[in-house]
């Protein structure tokens, strides 16, 4: 589904992806690890197609197809999805508002008619139920006044309103407690499927106990640093990162 | 990669839509300001005595008064030697139906998406349209006059209704109130007139269409609207303007009369050719607006300014009787070269009356937007009350932004609030809306529509969808 090659990737004169290589095939969860500044996060706006950031050499091929020359809005279409680490507030476009302009700018570019405002209405039922939102939730302004919690619960519901192929779950773990944390994570594996795909960024092993991952990388300097499997990320956080650093470094 | 500078230029650089010109043959008075000037306009309009009378005092007060220079905005004077203060679009015959008016003209209509026909049939919407300066169709008029309801032109009401006219004509603006109401005082050529007798509430919106058609003339429409007595009347005005390389001169007066108990509810959307996208040419459009509420009376003005070259305009309310209520909703958008100096007056002089002020400021490309407001408090308005909330947006860099907000108490049970933000659209924002599918121009309208809301709702329906399509289209761009 996802495949990177070679990937370097700047922000005005600075290198922050240092040769990035990851595949991820349907049904899969990845984690992504790594300290403060490893490049996590660059990692995830790049794929999504942020204009900030200038791909120096290597490529990203989502579905057989080079991203390069894709916008953001056209990466979305294609079925990818990022959830923000901060999401923006837009005051005075309420959710549904904005899920709805979502979900049918998505339909047009694919050719189809917009969704049926009672279909809509019974999906948004249906997927708020799942995250254990309240219907109040749905006419407050996009994320303005929204605690973090809220914040990220609506990042997941927007998700499962679009139903993505890839999905990227940027540090969702920050900002929310015990209680909203299971309740997130519970809705992310309630929307795995054999045909999707997630890549979870994150600083600690907490989120990973809920969303189980299939593959763990560390990143470091801009480079992944070592793969493992689900123990990877319980052996970080007993030993830290600095181990890893220093087998880098050799 | 595409920076946001480059990014905000192609997206606030679009071209005006309404740029086209309507080939009618029309009746020109030679340019320039006369006293001989103005008895050709008063002759051709065929106005009794008193009018003229009018007229050529206001244009006395006219020679003694000076351009004002107070505003944030800065253009060169229009030479008023050179402006045609007449032109009328030549007709053959009265106007007995729709199918009479002039096919060429009611294509004009339909490239504004407001074609009569459609108007007339579906929407139930009556429209006094005013090109240049002639009010061509009237339409519902019948059907209003069953209640009572007077909706004419001006110059209809000046020679049936010479006593409303002659009672409030002025009163509200008075003709030496400023120079741009003066001189309209002196030369207006014709404008809408309404009044809604004692207790009714009109059934419908009422509607008028503005536009500067002919080159080189200045339209100085005068508007005159009088709710008796617990009477409610909604009234829609909308502006639009040919593509032109010379500014264009637009001075109007509007005057709003509520008596007591009664309601009125003033929304334009104001879409005036701004000039291209080097600042070239555009509509100057100054514009006096106050309405004067008696007791437990209400007026509210609501705007959407997207339009003009320059602007210098502040509907204002004089809350006279004992709990009135004033309100100002205003959205005003500059783009390319546009100036802005706009924003409202609430003047409370009896006891507990009401004000609430809305602005929110839009400024793209180089434009420069101000709010200008004052909230004046008399020694006899116990307990008044004012909430303000100035809000503007900016996007990219060039542009400016300036809030002027003017306060004066002289009674201590005043209660006055005033909240003020500026924000930008940012890069963060338009990014968050493309990872949701939804593409730059879409982005922009959804963020300005929402940030545009507080104002927009209080527009009835119809105009609501008309004004948020207008912003898309002064904020879009070429992209892609």
């Amino acid at each position: 589904m996802l495949k990177i090659t070679n990937l370097h990737a700047n922000i005005g004169d600075k290198e922050i992806l240092k040769g990035i290589n990851l595949e991820v095939k349907p049904g899969e969860i990845h984690a992504i690890m790594g300290p403060n500044g490893s490049g996590k996060s660059t990692l995830s706006s790049v794929i999504a197609g942020r204009e900030d950031y200038e791909i120096t050499a290597g490529h990203i091929d989502f579905e057989g197809e080079d991203l390069s020359d894709l916008g953001a809005e056209e990466r979305a279409h294609k079925g990818i999805f990022l959830s923000f680490q901060y999401p923006v507030e837009i005051p005075g476009v309420t959710v549904t508002n904005f899920i709805k302009t979502a979900i049918n700018e998505t339909r047009k570019a694919r050719g189809e008619e917009p969704m049926p405002a009672n279909i809509m209405l019974k999906q948004m039922r249906e997927k708020m139920g799942l995250l254990e939102i309240d219907s109040a939730f749905l006419s407050r302004s996009l994320n303005a006044g929204f605690s973090g919690g809220e914040k990220k619960r609506n990042e997941i519901f927007q998700m499962a309103m679009l139903e993505p192929k890839l999905a990227i779950l940027d540090e969702t773990d920050s900002g929310l407690d015990i209680d909203a944390l299971r309740i997130v994570a519970s809705g992310v594996n309630k929307l795995r499927s054999k045909d999707n795909a997630i890549i979870v960024i994150t600083h600690y092993q907490r989120l990973l106990e809920h969303i189980v991952p299939d593959f763990v990388h560390v990143l470091h300097k801009g480079r992944i640093v070592k793969s493992g499997d689900k123990n990877l990320a319980l052996e970080l956080e007993a030993k830290g990162y600095d181990w890893l650093k220093e087998e880098a470094a050799v | 990669m595409k920076t946001e500078e480059s990014y905000l230029d192609e997206v606030t650089a679009s071209e005006y839509k309404y740029g086209f010109y309507t080939d009618i043959e029309s009746d020109k008075v030679p340019a320039g300001l006369s006293e001989e000037v103005i008895r050709i306009i008063s002759a051709k309009k065929g106005e009794p005595e008193w009018m003229l009378k009018w007229r050529l005092e206001a244009y006395e007060q006219f020679l003694t008064m000076k351009e004002p220079d107070w505003a944030n905005v800065s253009y060169p004077k229009p030479d008023l030697q050179a402006i045609s203060f007449y032109s009328a679009p030549k007709r053959k015959k009265e106007l007995e139906s729709l199918d009479e008016v002039d096919p060429e003209l009611l294509k004009t209509f339909e490239k504004l998406g407001i074609s009569l026909d459609e108007q007339k049939r579906l929407s139930g919407v009556a429209m006094d349209v005013v090109v240049d300066s002639i009010s061509v169709k009237t339409t519902f008029r019948e059907k209003l006059g069953e209640l009572g309801i007077i909706f004419c032109s001006i110059s209809d009401a000046i020679k049936e209704y010479p006593d409303l006219v002659k009672k409030y004509l002025g009163t509200v603006v008075p003709r030496s109130d400023n120079f741009y109401a003066s001189l309209n005082s002196a030369v207006f050529t014709d404008g809408s007139f309404c009044y809604i007798p004692k207790g009714v509430r009109c059934p419908m919106e009422l509607s008028t269409y503005f536009r500067i058609n002919e080159a080189g003339t200045g339209q100085f429409e005068r508007t005159l609207l009088i709710a008796d007595e617990a009477s409610y009347v909604s009234y829609l005005e909308g502006c639009t303007a040919p593509m032109r390389d010379e500014n264009q001169l637009h001075a109007a007066v509007v005057e709003l009369v509520a008596l007591d108990d009664a309601e009125i509810k003033y929304s334009t959307v104001q879409n005036w050719y701004p000039g291209d996208k080097n600042g070239k040419g555009g509509v100057f459009n100054f514009v006096t607006k106050r309405g004067i509420c008696e007791r437990n009376a209400k007026i509210s003005w609501t705007q959407v300014e997207t339009g003009s070259a320059v602007t210098w305009k502040y509907p204002s309310c004089i809350l006279k009787g004992e709990n009135s209520v004033g309100e100002f909703y205003s959205v005003a958008v500059t783009n390319n070269y546009q100036q802005a100096d706009t924003g409202t007056k609430m003047i409370h002089l009896g006891k507990n009356t009401k004000s609430t002020i809305i602005s929110k400021g839009i400024c793209a490309g180089k434009s420069n937007g101000s709010y200008r407001g004052l909230v004046k408090i008399g020694p006899r308005a116990e307990n008044a009350r004012n909430f303000s909330q100035c809000d503007s947006l900016l996007m990219g860099s060039s542009c400016g932004s300036h809030t002027f907000p003017y306060i004066e108490t002289q009674n201590k049970s005043a209660k006055v609030e005033h909240e003020a933000t500026t924000s930008k659209i940012g890069e963060d924002q338009i990014f968050y809306c493309k990872q949701r599918g939804i593409g730059e121009e879409e982005a922009i309208a959804l963020i300005v529509n929402g940030y545009c809301k507080d104002v927009l709702s209080q527009l009835p329906m119809e105009f609501a969808v008309e004004a948020q399509k207008l912003l898309a289209i002064s904020l879009e761009g070429s992209v892609g």
